[in-house]
């Protein structure tokens, strides 16, 4: 087994975590001296359906230290309600959704809560929404959340793709949400099947969602996590590759504004021969107290020789004042593999690409949203569903537009030397963006899906 | 007639050493429709120049000034200076990530412009260019500089040149590094910009090798931070025949003497 820490960017980035690696253990100063040694393999965390199982959340866990744990302790700790709620859906033929009892047989399919705030979900629903895909031809669905309200609820998502389907399943989050969910993903042997979560959601939304998948024989998997709103999104993708000949490729985009604080933690499980995985995460930070969190573990098992995997995780930093944390991890339990590699940076915004555009004419602003709008893209482009990616797309162009006031702000805060050149080319005219204008904004992206 | 005059133009950088300058008062008076030549050994400061010029926030402007049709260049911001009609063509463009070449250049004319380019005018445009420099098509849907070869950036620069239509250009080394048929198709690229807008153009090369192929009207030699010889076409015949040792020993002997 090896472990290797992150590898940063140095050339620009102005704030970049201490490596913190699941497995490492304590300093020999003896404060750890009487306490258990923290689990050395990812694999071996320990799993329970039981939130009672759990020990009491303190913050310091390797899966909670990042995280604003106070403000998550309704989720954590807290009742919750577990009724069905209403959703918005749109599908093709062959592709289905429904309430199902907690005691479906494909609930628990794909995995089993490794925190105590996703047992509590597990364990507080009333029922699971099950979406299914099946049939050659590729189908498509979209579900639609946007009447939760600010009363700490849990949720519970079976995604299941029969063998040999193929089709893409998007979950699109918007307005109010005090949420814990579960998503479990089911692909079957020679299934194809592409899920993307969408956090639109409102500025003061919390979102805690841990999305267990588990990949069959030959099956393949592209899931995006695509988190633009919400005080606080937290959204954890773990893909157990089961059967030979499997292909997990997870993907992220993520943009934190001033106060967000957005996290996932990604894991992927080699767990048979010949398994690939591809696990690429790209965000963009702006504003005072934008905060991101990403850890990305890697398990190569001994069961998983021929394995060819790569993960990377870059960020931007757009202003002063935000924090970026990038953890890779990487354990590997066989030799006889194609590939393993981990890339990580943390950085500013590159100004070579600035003046290079600025020198043809276009201005600073708009030379700045065509250079991030071009490395969050890159994401949004590999989706698959063009509908998807416009809106996705309009929706980074208002993050930009909405951030470069806020930018200003927090550059002016942190006494940067540049802000004083932003604030001067600050458009005066034209109205400061609202809340009550991103709701509209999401009510109008929510009525172009067909209700059921 | 449009006129780019440098006048004691001084430049320094900051380097982890302190404060160094670079260029120590330069001269240099470019008319429309007029090719300069400005040639001179590594380190001279030609690159500086160009980057000064352009405006590139690493130099430090210490005094001097270049006007363009009276107008202080410096003064500008980079967007404002390309809208005034300034052009540089870089020797090491950078890669953009997620950007296509079309829409990049699309974006720059509308801002060069003010206007949006009609979209099938604009299309037959680009398409014609990138043939003129033996440009495939799919050129038009990559990113920006990203996986190009030393030569495809060099004619992805100078399809700009011809598409953005300048009134001054520097070159910045665009020689260096192409093969003598890159050589030759970005030349008449350069060529064709020049006859089409009367163009007037700065260009800076270490070697004679590109002025077979674009006829300098003016040479300067380039030593040492300032313009120390000027003359025709001829002074580059010499250059090629002497190199730069005569100018390199007698700048350092000056320093001597001036350290005396």
């Amino acid at each position: 087994m090896s472990a290797t820490p992150a590898t940063t960017d140095t050339t620009a980035g102005p704030l970049v975590e201490p490596v913190v690696r699941p497995g490492s253990t304590g300093h020999t100063d003896g404060a750890w001296a009487d306490r258990p040694v923290p689990v050395q393999t990812r694999s071996e965390r320990f799993a329970s359906t039981d939130p009672a199982a759990f020990p009491a959340v303190t913050g310091r866990e390797v899966d909670w230290k990042l995280s604003p744990v106070q403000r998550l302790r309704p989720l954590i700790d807290g009742q919750l309600d577990g009724s069905p709620y209403a959703y918005l859906a749109r599908e093709t033929p062959g592709a289905s959704v429904e309430w199902v009892g907690p005691d479906h047989e494909l609930v628990g399919a794909a995995g089993k809560p490794e925190d105590k705030a996703s047992a509590n979900a597990w364990s507080s629903v009333e029922n699971v929404l099950l979406v299914t895909l099946s049939g050659d031809e590729a189908s498509s669905i979209t579900v639609g959340r946007s009447g939760l309200d600010q009363t700490p609820r849990a949720g519970h998502t079976v995604v299941h793709a029969t063998a040999n389907s193929s089709g893409i399943v998007i979950l699109q989050n918007s307005g109010a949400a005090n949420l814990v969910e579960n998503v479990e993903i089911v692909v079957d042997e020679g299934a194809h099947l592409t899920v993307v979560s969408v956090q639109e959601w409102d500025d003061d939304a919390i979102h805690l969602s841990t999305q267990f998948a588990t990949i069959g024989r030959d099956a393949q998997l592209k899931h995006f996590v695509v988190s633009l709103g919400g005080s606080i999104v937290r959204v954890n993708p773990s893909a157990h590759l089961a059967g030979q000949g499997g292909d997990a490729d997870l993907n992220g985009v993520y943009f934190a504004d001033a106060g967000q604080h957005l996290e996932q933690q990604v894991y992927v499980n080699h767990d048979a021969p010949n398994t690939k995985s591809r696990v690429n995460y790209k965000g963009a930070l702006q504003g005072d107290g934008a905060r991101t969190v990403w850890i990305g573990d890697v398990l190569i098992g001994r069961a998983a020789p021929g394995t060819d995997s790569y993960e990377q995780n870059r960020n931007l930093v757009l202003s002063e004042g935000t924090r970026a944390d990038s953890i890779p991890n990487l354990e590997i339990e066989t030799g006889d593999i194609l590939g393993a590699g981990h890339a990580s940076a943390t950085g500013r915004f590159d100004d070579e690409h600035l003046f290079y555009l600025e020198s043809r004419g276009i201005p600073e602003e708009e030379a700045r949203r065509i250079v991030v709008l071009g490395f969050l893209s890159e994401i949004v482009q590999r989706i698959g569903d063009q509908a998807l990616q416009d809106r996705l797309q309009a929706s980074l162009e208002q993050e930009l537009a909405e951030g470069a006031r806020a930018r200003a702000e927090a550059d002016a805060q942190h006494g940067s030397s540049r802000a004083a050149a932003y604030t001067d080319k600050l458009p005066g005219s034209g109205p400061t963006p609202t809340a009550a204008g991103y709701a509209a904004k999401l009510a109008e992206a929510a009525s172009t899906e067909g209700t059921v | 007639m449009s006129t780019l005059e440098i006048r004691d133009l001084q430049v320094s950088i900051d380097t982890e050493q302190g404060n160094k300058p670079i260029l120590k008062g330069v001269d240099l008076t470019i008319n429309k429709g007029e090719i300069h030549a400005v040639m001179g050994p590594n380190g001279s400061g030609k690159s500086t120049l160009a980057y000064t010029i352009a405006g590139h926030p690493r130099y430090k402007v210490d005094g001097g000034s270049i006007r363009l049709d009276g107008q202080e260049v410096l003064d500008m911001t980079v967007d404002e200076r390309a809208k005034a009609g300034l052009f540089l063509a870089m020797q090491y463009p950078v890669e953009i990530p997620g950007v296509t070449v079309a829409n990049f250049l699309r974006t720059a004319k509308t801002a060069l412009d003010g206007e949006a380019p009609a979209l099938r005018t604009w299309i037959k445009d680009l398409r014609s260019h990138m043939s003129d420099l033996k440009m495939d098509a799919s050129f038009a849907e990559r990113n920006v500089n990203e996986g190009f070869s030393g030569g495809e950036k060099k004619r992805h620069e100078i399809m700009q040149l011809e598409l953005l239509k300048p009134k001054f250009a520097i070159l910045d080394e665009t020689d260096s590094g192409l093969d003598v048929d890159a050589l030759k198709i970005v030349s008449e690229g350069v060529n064709r910009a020049h006859q089409a807008t009367d163009l007037g153009i700065l260009m800076i090369t270490h070697y004679t090798r590109i002025l077979r192929y674009i006829k300098p009207d003016f040479v300067h030699v380039f030593v040492d931070g300032h313009v120390a010889e000027q003359g025709g076409p001829e002074l580059a015949d010499q250059l090629e025949n002497e190199g730069y040792d005569r100018y390199v020993t007698a700048s350092a002997a000056a320093a001597a003497a001036a350290g005396n």
